[in-house]
């Protein structure tokens, strides 16, 4: 509710049957931003502000130290979540997002990179031990890769699933993985047997 | 709750520390104080699950045991994976919310009311006075089966199998009140975007109320059972003991990090609905062990109907349901809404390009990330502590792998 009152949305909702209209605002002058481009002076490639949250985004290359710095100087000391978006079409494909709260502060940021398909990202698992399984669980469904990162196992799926289920251009009925489990049964690795007359083959 | 009561147990509690601590420290006058003085190390690895009664799903853990003692843990997790996070993306807004009841399936609730609460932060909805109070009143009753069922199950685990019947008494009226309220027991889908399905149905409010005035006499027996029992201490005191800076560093929410000292919770920090207005206490421990984390969760069942009966008393009738168009288009943005589960903070991060399906829907499990830090608490300790730290992480493996 305290994010939702800082919104600039001064339209009543009650009167619209319409959702209010809001637009993100720039947030280049926000204070942690401008500690960021101080610190990093290339890392900043933009800021806004939307619903009372802040978002930064950064070069790829320097995402382990601006959540350092974070850390360190600007007390973010609880990385909330580790996850990515796929944007299929768009130049970078990916887009890593790192929610990180601080205590002192009792509020939260977001910081993202782009990363193009094949890119490694640093691991920021070195900064926050959160990040460990979160960036075992966003390489296991974007097929995005962490430079060093201690242990970056596929979490959810199995060893030698050779698919990313959340990119854009996974189906959604599943594929063929080609892994085999339990070879005598399955052959194919998933799915029902080959001689089911309900199987489906989608790949 | 008598409060010299929990002052006796702190005393019994602290000296029971001491002696546990006395007891593992090294002592260099005897050689044979560690078992490989004796006996050759034998490292063995041990597989504990993942069809094992005590944790509470299918969760595998590759374990590295010298004897009884964990050398080393390595949860396994995935087994219950299916795809949650696709699937929102496959449907509009609304349809989301039964996928949600499918993470975390003991606090339905809970979930669908993070859901909701991140796609109104999208879209930007007032939500009538008299539906967040019901959402509150909703998420209090859901955080209270959720405890009990916590108490219940870690207590069988622990060989305390009297409890057990104890919560899921109540739980089962809790479970009642819900089928009353919309017609599910487990999967609630019981918020929708905006607001609540249903209004309450006559006389449900005094049924409620009736329950949460018996529940305090209801808890002091479970505490009877419990809290100064000594084997049930022996079980919980000093196992698994995480201070504060490291719950911060490993990410953990909810009891775990109260009981470790730290007094923040989301419904205090970032008060969503009405809890802003509430008058609540936030149960904090200091010493971060088993025993401390059952202790908060107890003292958050006691705040929990503190908070129902507030609620209660201050319903009046009115809308349910804030001005949501029909079909819900929200603007090309990014959201991130979380609240306090009863396992630690659950949110949702939802992006959106500006069509009637969420580009993007992901949740940020509690469990899960609490369970990353068990090879943590587990190391050094015995295969049978593991049981009562799988216990006092309070998993569901729904909403670990989704």
């Amino acid at each position: 509710m305290a994010g939702e009152e800082a919104t600039p949305g001064a339209e009543k909702p009650r009167e619209a049957a319409k959702p209010v209209k809001r637009e993100a605002a720039d947030a280049s002058g926000h204070p942690w931003v401008r500690s960021i481009r101080a610190a990093i002076p290339d890392a900043v490639v933009s800021a806004k502000e939307f619903a009372g949250e802040v978002t930064v985004v950064v070069a790829r290359e320097t995402v382990a130290r601006v959540a350092r710095h974070l850390k360190d100087a600007e007390d973010f000391k609880y990385c909330v979540d580790v996850t990515a978006v796929d944007w299929k079409t768009r130049a970078p494909r990916f887009d890593v997002v790192y929610h990180l709260y601080s205590f002192s502060k009792n509020d939260r940021i977001r910081v993202k990179c782009g990363a193009a398909d094949g890119e490694e990202v640093p691991s920021v698992a070195g900064v926050y031990l959160t990040a460990n399984w979160c960036e075992r669980e966003t390489f296991d469904m974007f097929g995005i890769r962490f430079s060093g990162h201690p242990d970056l196992r596929r979490i959810l799926t199995w060893d030698g699933f050779n698919g990313f289920p959340l990119r854009k251009d996974f189906p959604l009925e599943g594929i063929d993985t080609g892994a085999a489990i339990y070879p005598e049964e399955w052959p194919d690795g998933g799915g029902p047997p080959k001689n089911d007359p309900n199987r489906k083959v989608v790949s | 709750m008598s409060n010299d009561k929990i002052t006796q147990a702190d005393k019994d509690h602290a000296a029971d520390l001491a002696a546990r601590a006395a007891a593992r420290a090294p002592s260099p006058a005897s050689p044979a104080h560690e078992d490989h003085t004796l006996f050759d190390v034998q490292e063995m690895e041990l597989n504990f699950g993942p069809q094992h009664p005590s944790t509470h799903g299918v969760l595998r853990i590759v374990l590295k045991v010298d004897g009884e003692k964990i050398l080393e843990a390595k949860p396994d997790v995935g087994y219950l994976h299916r795809g949650t996070e696709k699937l929102f993306e496959t449907e509009t807004y609304p349809m989301g919310i039964p996928h949600t009841d499918r993470m975390d399936y003991i606090a339905a609730a809970t979930n669908n009311h993070a859901f909701c609460l991140a796609v109104e932060k999208l879209i930007g909805v007032e939500i009538p006075r008299r539906a967040q109070l019901i959402r509150v009143i909703l998420d209090e009753l859901q955080r209270l089966s959720s405890h009990l069922v916590w108490l219940g199950t870690s207590g069988i685990d622990l060989g305390a199998v009297t409890p057990f019947w104890y919560a899921f008494r109540e739980r089962e009226q809790i479970l009642d009140f819900f089928e009353e309220y919309c017609g599910a027991r487990l999967t609630l889908h019981c918020m929708r975007i905006g607001g609540l399905p249903f209004d309450l149905t006559p006389g449900w409010t005094e049924r409620v109320s009736e329950f949460i005035s018996d529940l305090p006499a209801r808890i002091d027996d479970y505490e009877q059972l419990l809290t100064d029992n000594r084997i049930w201490k022996r079980r919980t005191v000093g196992v698994g003991v995480i201070s504060g800076e490291e719950c911060i560093e490993w990410g953990l929410t909810g009891p775990i990090i109260r009981a470790s000292g730290v007094e923040w919770d989301l419904r205090r920090a970032k008060p969503y609905e009405c809890y802003d207005e509430l008058d609540f206490v936030v149960p904090t421990r200091q010493n971060g062990d088993t025993y401390d984390r059952y202790i908060v969760r107890v003292q958050e069942m006691r705040q929990s109907a503190r908070i129902i009966r507030q609620c209660l008393d201050r319903l009046e009738p009115g809308d349910i349901r804030g001005k949501v168009p029909r079909v819900i288009k929200p603007v090309a943005e990014e959201v991130y809404a979380s609240i306090e589960s009863p396992k630690g903070e659950l949110g949702f991060y939802c992006v959106s390009n500006g069509t009637n399906k969420p580009y993007r829907m992901h949740c940020r499990p509690p469990s899960f990330i609490n369970l990353q830090a068990l090879p943590r608490l587990a190391k050094g300790h015995l295969v049978s502590d593991l049981v009562a730290l799988i216990g006092t992480i309070d998993i569901v493996l729904g909403e670990v792998d989704r």
